[in-house]
């Protein structure tokens, strides 16, 4: 039997349709990011230029005053935003990475137990953080007896950034192709060695990514903090974990209750400082990401 | 042993069957015959979970012999191949039926070690992977994992020797092994599966991903090599099976009668014979090139 397939149209003009879609879509795509950007833009500029006004060295050498507008400062807020956000590294980046590992390289996905770990990592991921906020007040600070301190607050937002943690590190080792594990398990190297010198450096940049990003989620959270002793007015520097503290989210809100301009101002400047922590952490992110990137 | 250069200088006389290029097949050796096999393979099924992939293989390898695995895919030589260092029990579910004994000595036994097992029985895989690491660091992996500390250098520069590398990265130890090429880097994967001093090497198509230049040098490299190592390797590839093997085994994949797909050891026999005068009729098809 032959089949005859339908013979081509004699030679036209290589001319197109209209196809107004195309141009449209794009539009939209555009003016979606347009959208964003600038809201962005007007935010920053905006807390930029009101700031501007007391962007100097007393923000970060003298103490908040509730009294004297010009003589305030953040540098308490500061210290303790930097104290807070390296101990809940401190805390969190271990046992994610350890969870991580586990669920990833040893744990049997299909057993019951570690799925519903799973399907629970997931889901506290997404859980509000005024949540961990009476958690932490509940369980930490009075049920353990640690009190309001920086060390309650430090614990309670490792508890808030360890499902993200969990949750990066894990992909940064699913990258890892499987064909590393098996070259290094062919060679007679048990799991753990496999892990440890070859999955796990491997994975380290994906590690760092996730776990700064989920810090700099930590570092502006002022909820959970509410409710752990941050409220006060400091005007000293947290020494010890025991102390009490404040951070900038914090200090940012009470200026912004006082009735007087100049305390906003001093709000607007702060919130400046917090977004350039927030942007150095990102920057390092970035920097790790690049510096090493691996080719399979 | 000789190489595939002896061969070309020296071809000797072989008989000849259709399928192969004349060249390949005037190159066909008797092998040694299998006094003392390093694996004995009997009755040997591997599954997946309810699923039988192989079923009732049985074969005994020679040692310092090149054993070739062919057959089409699906047929399940990658999986067989597998069990010869047990791999496969790093895949959930998987469970090996039957006995393979090496040197006399069931490796499925109760008291095995399977970290114990794949030291001593080295497996290089279809696509190279080297470590993202230094090329130094590459081979000094597998003694250090195996607690080796002192006198690495010197083992590093004699297993690449031995893996015929040194000459070309010697002035480049330092530099990661992923700026080799394709076929350097399968090369380098064969030195850091011999620089444990394994006694067999298991190679799953070695040659799959390079170009004939590579491939020639890997296949030179193996000859080499099964002066003191048993190798057995899985090839798509039958000329390559016919020029580096003393014995091929031929798989395929067969149809139960319950429609079920699984495969089945067809003819093991010295290399000369199954491509000249193969006892099946399935092997010569195979062969010839009629299916597969």
């Amino acid at each position: 039997m032959t089949a005859t397939l339908p013979q081509h149209k004699a030679a036209g003009p290589l001319r197109g349709r209209s196809r107004p879609l195309e141009p449209a879509f794009r539009g939209v795509l555009l003016a979606s990011l347009i959208v964003a950007v600038l809201f962005l833009i007007v935010l920053l500029s905006y807390v930029f230029i009101e700031g501007s006004g007391r962007l100097d060295t007393r923000l970060w050498e003298n103490f908040p005053s509730k009294l004297y507008p010009e003589r305030a400062g953040a540098q308490s807020a500061i210290v303790g935003t930097l104290y807070i956000i390296g101990l809940t590294g401190l805390f969190c980046v271990p046992i994610g990475v350890m969870t991580a590992i586990y669920l990833e390289e040893y744990a049997d996905g299909e057993r019951w137990y570690n799925r519903l770990i799973e399907l629970n990592v997931q889901n506290l991921a997404g859980v509000p953080s005024i949540v961990y906020g009476i958690l932490g007040l509940g369980i930490i600070a009075r049920g353990l007896g640690v009190g309001r301190t920086l060390l309650a607050a430090a614990l309670t937002l490792s508890l808030l950034v360890l499902p993200v943690v969990i949750i990066s590190a894990r992909e940064a080792l699913r990258a890892v192709p499987g064909s590393i594990r098996q070259a290094s398990l062919a060679l007679g190297a048990t799991p753990w060695q496999t892990t440890a010198r070859q999955v796990l450096p491997a994975a380290v940049p994906g590690i760092a990514t996730g776990t700064i990003l989920a810090l700099s989620r930590a570092i502006g959270e002022a909820a959970p903090l509410l409710l752990l002793g941050a409220v006060t007015h400091i005007t000293f520097n947290p020494a010890n974990i025991t102390d009490a503290y404040t951070v900038l989210p914090i200090q940012i809100y009470n200026w912004i209750k006082q009735p007087e301009a100049e305390f906003h101002t001093l709000a607007s400047a702060a919130i400046v400082i917090l977004l350039l922590i927030l942007l150095a952490m990102n920057s390092v992110a970035i920097w790790l990401r690049n510096r090493y990137q691996k080719r399979w | 042993m000789t190489t595939t250069r002896d061969f070309v200088n020296n071809p000797p006389a072989g008989p000849a069957s259709p399928g192969l290029p004349a060249s390949v097949k005037q190159n066909l050796q008797e092998a040694p015959d299998l006094v003392d096999p390093i694996f004995q393979v009997e009755d040997v099924s591997v599954f997946y979970g309810d699923y039988e992939a192989v079923r009732g293989v049985d074969m005994k390898i020679g040692q310092k012999q090149i054993t070739a695995l062919i057959g089409p895919s699906g047929c399940g030589k990658s999986t067989l191949l597998r069990c010869f260092n047990r791999m496969n029990d790093l895949i959930p579910g998987t469970r090996v039926g039957g006995k393979i004994s090496f040197r006399g000595e069931d490796l499925y036994g109760d008291d095995v070690d399977p970290i114990e097992v794949r030291r001593r029985i080295g497996m290089v895989f279809q696509k190279p992977n080297p470590f993202p690491k230094s090329i130094y660091d590459n081979i000094a992996y597998g003694p250090r994992v195996n607690g080796i500390r002192r006198g690495l250098d010197d083992l590093v520069e004699q297993t690449l020797r031995q893996a015929a590398l040194w000459d070309e990265v010697k002035d480049k130890l330092k530099q990661n092994a992923l700026s080799l090429s394709g076929g350097q880097q399968q090369r380098l994967c064969i030195a850091r599966a011999i620089a444990i001093r394994p006694e067999v090497i298991l190679m799953d198509e070695p040659c799959s991903a390079l170009d004939p230049i590579a491939t020639a040098k890997i296949e030179d490299l193996m000859q080499d090599l099964a002066r003191n190592y048993t190798i057995v390797i899985v090839t798509h590839n039958m000329q390559q099976a016919a020029r580096v093997s003393d014995r091929t085994a031929f798989l395929t994949a067969e149809l139960d009668s319950a429609g079920v797909r699984y495969g089945k050891l067809i003819e093991y026999e010295q290399t000369s014979k199954l491509f000249t005068t193969p006892s099946d009729d399935r092997t010569e098809a195979y062969i010839t090139g009629r299916f597969g």
